[in-house]
């Protein structure tokens, strides 16, 4: 469904990314784990079209999206939940649910998804007219997917949703994206530092380091592969 | 070296206090002069008050344009002044045409309207034109680089308006409609200051309820607050940077119509000192701010307005009126020097965080 080849990305003159090449196909949890700073949020973003490639493609079933804007790529339903949330904070729960559904014009629709986003969420109901900037760091990563949700998402691209939550917390967010993948059958590329967790949900996942991809196969390859647990998994 | 860069900070501070606090002491001691005279009847002061409050209107108007675009940009467009110009000086030649074959006598409100229409309509191009041509090309670029152009723009127009329509003072035609006064609350008050004051305000709920109310105002507060976060919910961020650009137009070339008819006359250069007026107003209300825009609009409006007469007259200045735009200035540095946030505003750091 979505495919990325030997994408190169620079900052300036740092080389972020040195040939990524990955696919996720329709109805897949894929995970991209590695350290800080192996190139993680930036493949996100270049897939996003926040970044451009000076080298390599983006398709999407088979069309590329490389050179498109960022609004033309969500619109073609490549979603993504940034890294730190990117709340907007002067706006109400509500107002940064109704921005998140900019591109679409089926006002039912949007109606529908939005309480969804309360029935997954039943805090941000709560919430609804309390200002973004002072939700808790938990219930502003619900909102920030509740967001992508409200794109109508095909391919949800996650970066770090469990960053700076509460083990309980870290689980019920886990919960629902599998919940998301099982039940509506949305396609997930989910960046994540919780290796451990996110090889639990996922069926596959990319190994990066320094812009590259070091190793790749199936969850539970991943899983037992000892280099990835003594990297990534915390001992043996 | 590092105690005495400290002492020497404090030896700066302690100045700009005793300069902050000895023009305080002399507005405070000019006022109570002025008023222990008894100078101006109560009458008088309403006036002033009430063309201030005109005066202001449009300064927050065309205040609203700076702040938007710093909002989103973080950049100051200094061809806003040439923006307010653009419009009454096109209005201008409408209002002349329809005045010379009656229609303005005929259709007061219509010929108004289409005045007004005509001045929104131009400075709205020219504002948009101006985003696209001159500063979306620099997006990206240093901060200083926009700036640059921004002013070279601002001459640019003025030099093209002198160009194409010459250098002399173009005189407004009257509409009988807007002449003389109007008893309010058993007080006699100018129509046209009233008509400005009363437009200025439908214009600035207008805008404050399209910014808080429609998908697209919603847009450009995204925009504003995280540009790239807005981009990956699917906002277009460069239509939505061009339409906040739009809005100062449209809000800017109704100041510029109001100035017209308060102040009667148009040229070339008309959109300097108000401009730079409003940009003291934007900075005063916090600068990136609506409601500050409007707020330090209206405050600078009626502080210019009456202060020459309650605090430089009882100091003894001959002829205070002539020293108004000292006030806005001396204003707008103190303001900078003392709350470079401004009344509304929230720190910087915060909110680029
Ligand atoms: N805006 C930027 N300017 C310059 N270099 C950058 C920028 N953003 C990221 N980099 C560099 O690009 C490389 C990849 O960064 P990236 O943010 O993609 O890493 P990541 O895998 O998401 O890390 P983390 O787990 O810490 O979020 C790093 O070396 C980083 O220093
Ligand atoms: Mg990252």
């Amino acid at each position: 469904m979505l495919e990325v080849q030997n994408l190169h990305t620079y900052y300036g003159n740092i080389h972020a990314l040195r040939g990524i090449s990955l696919t996720v196909d329709e109805g897949e949890i894929v995970t991209l784990i590695g350290a800080n700073g192996a190139g993680k949020t930036t493949t996100l973003n270049t897939i996003s079209g926040l970044l451009k490639p000076r080298e390599g493609r983006v398709l999407l079933e088979g069309e590329e999206i490389t050179d498109l804007p960022p609004h033309e790529i969500v619109k073609r339903g490549v979603v993504q939940a940034p890294e730190g949330r990117r709340i907007f904070a002067r706006m109400t729960v509500m107002e940064n649910l109704e921005i998140a559904a900019y591109t679409r014009t089926d006002k039912e629709g949007i109606r529908l998804d939005m309480e969804r986003v309360f029935d997954l969420f039943p805090r941000l109901a709560e919430r609804r007219n309390q200002l973004g900037g002072t939700l808790s760091g938990g219930e502003q990563q619900m909102l920030a997917i509740g967001r992508a949700l409200m794109g109508k998402p095909r391919v949800l691209l996650l970066d770090e949703p469990s960053m700076g939550l509460a083990p309980l917390l870290v689980e019920e967010i886990f919960e629902t994206i599998q919940q998301l993948n099982s039940e509506e059958g949305v396609t997930i590329l989910l960046v994540e530092q919780n290796a451990l967790m996110a090889l639990s949900v996922a069926h596959r996942g990319y190994v990066l380091e320094t812009g590259e991809v070091v190793l790749e196969g199936s969850a539970k390859e991943l899983r037992e592969n000892p280099d990835v647990r003594r990297a990534y998994l915390g001992g043996i | 070296m590092q105690q005495r860069l400290r002492m020497e900070l404090t030896g700066t501070q302690i100045a700009l206090w005793l300069i902050g606090g000895g023009l305080l002491a002399m507005v405070l001691i000019g006022s109570v002069r002025t008023l222990a005279v008894g100078k101006y009847t109560s009458k008088q002061w309403l006036d002033f008050i009430v063309f201030g409050l005109a005066q202001g209107g449009i300064y927050a108007l065309i205040a609203l344009g700076y702040t938007m675009v710093y909002g989103i940009l973080g950049m100051i467009n200094f061809a806003h002044g040439e923006i307010f110009m653009s419009g009454p000086m096109i209005g201008y030649f409408f209002a002349i045409r329809m005045a010379r074959s009656g229609f303005v006598d005929r259709q007061p409100i219509l010929s108004l309207l289409i005045v007004l229409a005509v001045a929104m309509i131009t400075s709205t191009t020219i504002a948009v034109l101006l985003e696209r041509v001159a500063y979306r090309p620099l997006r990206g670029a240093p901060r200083l680089v926009p700036l640059i152009t921004a002013i070279g723009a601002s001459f640019f127009l003025q030099y093209l308006f002198r160009g194409l329509f010459g250098a002399d003072v173009k005189v407004y035609p009257d509409w009988d409609i807007l002449s003389g006064k109007v008893p309010i609350l058993g007080v006699q008050i100018l129509k046209t200051q009233l008509v400005v004051i009363i437009a200025a305000v439908l214009l600035m709920a207008g805008l404050y309820t399209f910014i808080q109310r429609t998908k697209m105002g919603k847009a450009v507060r995204a925009v504003a607050e995280d540009r790239a976060a807005a981009a990956l919910m699917g906002i277009d961020v460069d239509r939505t940077i061009a339409v906040s650009f739009a809005l100062g137009g449209l809000m800017a070339g109704a100041g510029g119509l109001l100035y017209a008819l308060l102040f009667k006359q148009v040229f070339f250069l008309m959109g300097f000192v108000p401009g730079i007026k409003a940009f003291t107003a934007a900075v005063l209300g916090g600068i990136g701010n609506v409601p500050g825009a409007m707020l330090g609009g209206m405050f600078l409006g009626i502080f210019e307005s009456i202060g020459p007469n309650l605090f430089l007259d009882g100091l003894g200045i001959p002829a205070p009126y002539q020293l108004k735009d000292v006030i806005a200035f001396t204003m707008l540095v103190m303001v900078l020097i003392f709350r470079p946030t401004g009344i509304l505003g929230e720190r910087l750091a915060t909110k680029r965080a």
